[in-house]
């Protein structure tokens, strides 16, 4: 089971340049955190492919056990880890968030 | 001992910080699915500790996390930390 869910998180942040594991979907957060992230992202003018880890239960876990990180949502970008939303906050309001997707070449639309 | 205390007590005896701040915000998520009823839900952690000096933003959350412990992450929805090394701490 694992590996089938590994497989398709390996899938999708590699074949999206931006990924957002969260807690419901770009259009309706149903977090906080994960409504903040949806913020930032947005701010940016960033497209970004949602997964709603609240669809399925193996994702919840699944992609905690990938990341190795405890808790949702959680930011890929080019396939690496970026980090959670204080993570994305703190490096929004540093202007490093911009910068690791410029350096990353992601386009802002 | 409450929740707050023994999450204190962990990362003092871990981190040896310089300054270390934990606000309840339990209160403020009245309603929200996470809030339990306990008043220790959501907590934001403000921590300044030499053990960060050199390591980036994911390895001292991760630090944290590991430092809490499975039971305390277990009781704790919610926990926003703002981990920062003693020379970062001027700029704030």
């Amino acid at each position: 089971m694992e590996n089938v869910i590994f497989d398709r998180i390996k899938k999708d942040i590699s074949e999206n340049d931006v990924v957002l594991y969260m807690k419901g979907n770009a259009a309706f957060p149903q977090c906080g955190f994960s409504s903040l992230a949806v913020q930032v992202l947005s701010q940016l003018g960033v497209q970004f492919k949602d997964i709603n880890v609240l669809e399925e239960a193996e994702m919840r876990q699944g992609i905690k056990d990938f990341t190795d990180w405890p808790t949702i949502p959680q930011l890929y970008v080019k396939g690496e880890f970026v980090g959670g939303s204080d993570i994305i906050r703190e490096m929004y309001e540093a202007g490093e968030l911009q910068q690791l997707l410029a350096d990353k070449g992601v386009q802002a639309a | 001992m409450s929740l707050a205390e023994q999450i204190k007590q962990k990362l003092e005896a871990a981190l040896e910080p310089e300054f270390l701040e934990l606000i309840n915000e339990s209160d403020l998520h009245k309603g929200h699915a996470g809030h339990d009823g306990s008043g220790e839900s959501h907590y934001r952690l403000k921590v300044v500790s030499h053990e960060f000096s050199g390591c980036g933003r994911i390895e001292r959350q991760r630090m944290v996390h590991k430092i809490l412990g499975q039971e305390i992450k277990e009781l704790i929805h919610a926990l926003s930390i703002e981990a920062v090394a003693p020379e970062e701490f001027c700029t704030l």
